[in-house]
């Protein structure tokens, strides 16, 4: 048992072959338990794992791997990146219909040089390799956008546009819950004047899925 | 000689019928007379006390969440300082990695051009009134345990942050690069004190010409893990 929930804290009791040991809680990899003598201190993964249950069978605990990167329903993240110049922060949360398609629910904030702005889109995602480390993804949605000039520029003025967009990008799996996530859209936005504009995203970021 | 038999005939009959083992084994009957097995199973000699448990992980309570509250100071460029306070919300994913996302406020004051100028102004006081949030990543870099007397011991944390976000002020929002250093000073195994330096980083115009304006903050923070 160490005095604390790292590799580096010192050993400071050994529970003995036998004993039975409560856990407290657990943080990260480690688990906070209690000694028969009532001593407190941290364990890792591997050791517990080492440890029996009352019925003689080992313990074992599960663990996030590349499967449930493919079935998880539930995923969230958060990316930034460049809206036409723009910088952009956005969060999103998405629910899997099955391990192909999934839909999606975009929130963005858009900070540039001469205006800032809010959008908001929802999107259906289609992954024809799920099962795929790299996993590439098309990607098709609606939503809102509303920008706000700059207060030291002058002239323009608050305005709402609808948008529709198209994009690609991968899905990468890194290790337990988390996944890296980069991906490019090209955005219509329908403006009241007489041409439509075009604006191209770029973003990366990172997501975990449960 | 014959009553000698007879009396050691005795002795034995008498002992075999007392069943008493240490005796008979005296006399190497033991393995002989031993008493037949129960007809109770070995595991019903003595009933359980500890109910048999299992392990069930969805029980085990984990505490990789951290939440809690901070006030200090923020240096705004050329607005003066003030107070500041906020609220932060931390997942830990690794003893090494974490994420945050922090969310404050502080005030500006007058600039030095406003001060000497009398009555100008560049900005409404509503402007004056910072906002921000941040998502951080974070690492651990030196963790470990602090002394207070000589039977007490703290587990502490040293960490970097680093991360992107927006700020309020001065009538606009700017995209805000935000790093730092930290300090977790661990009461218990789940309440936390807090010492934190950053920097946000942010582009402002309103003096003529556009810079990036450092805006340094320093707090004292308390978390509790969840």
């Amino acid at each position: 048992m160490r005095t604390g929930p790292g590799r580096g804290y010192p050993i400071f009791h050994v529970v003995d072959r036998g004993e039975n040991v409560d856990i407290l809680a657990q943080r990260t990899d480690w688990f906070h338990i209690r000694a028969a003598n009532g001593k407190e201190g941290w364990v890792d993964r591997s050791q517990m794992e080492r440890t029996l249950q009352p019925d003689g069978d080992q313990v074992s605990f599960e663990r996030a791997n590349i499967d449930d990167f493919t079935n998880a329903k539930w995923e969230t993240g958060i990316l930034a990146g460049d809206f036409g110049g723009a910088n952009i922060i956005s969060l999103y949360g998405g629910y899997s219909l099955n391990p192909y398609v999934s839909l999606e629910a975009w929130g963005s904030q858009i900070l540039g040089n001469f205006s800032n702005g809010w959008m908001g889109s929802v999107n259906v995602v289609s992954e024809p390799w799920p099962d795929w480390r790299i996993s590439p993804f098309l990607t098709l949605g609606a939503g809102v956008i509303r920008t706000e000039p700059k207060s030291t520029i002058i002239q323009g003025e608050d305005r709402t546009d609808q948008i529709g967009h198209v994009g690609a990008g991968f899905r990468i799996y890194t290790a337990r819950r988390f996944l890296l996530r980069a991906e490019y859209k090209s955005y219509v936005v329908f403006t009241s004047r007489d041409e439509n504009e075009e604006v191209e995203e770029w973003k990366v970021g990172f997501a975990f899925f449960f | 000689m014959e009553s000698r038999f007879r009396v050691l005939f005795l002795i034995v009959a008498m002992i075999s019928l007392s069943g008493c083992a240490a005796t008979k084994n005296l006399f190497g009957f033991g393995n002989q007379s031993a008493p037949p097995p129960s007809s109770e199973g070995p595991g019903q000699v003595i009933d359980p006390e500890v109910e048999r448990r299992e392990i069930k992980e969805a029980a085990i309570d984990r505490e990789d969440f951290e939440i809690g509250v901070y006030g200090g100071i923020m240096s705004i460029e050329d607005f003066g300082t003030d107070v500041s306070y906020g609220v932060r919300l931390a997942y830990h994913i690794t003893e090494g990695f974490f994420v945050e996302g922090t969310a404050g406020q502080s005030e500006g004051g007058l600039t030095s051009f406003e001060e000497l100028s009398g009555g100008a102004r560049l900005i409404t006081d509503s402007q004056r009134t910072l906002t921000y949030y941040n998502l951080n990543l974070g690492y651990n870099i030196l963790p470990g345990e602090v002394f207070i007397g000589e039977g007490r011991a703290f587990n502490t944390n040293l960490y970097l942050i680093a991360g992107l976000g927006s700020t309020r002020f001065a009538g606009d929002d700017r995209f805000t690069v935000n790093v730092g250093a930290g300090y977790r000073f661990l009461l218990t195994d789940s309440i936390a004190l807090h010492l934190d330096f950053r920097d946000h980083l942010f582009d402002i115009d309103l003096l003529g010409e556009e810079k990036t304006a450092h805006n340094l903050e320093g707090h004292l923070g308390f978390t509790v893990f969840f």
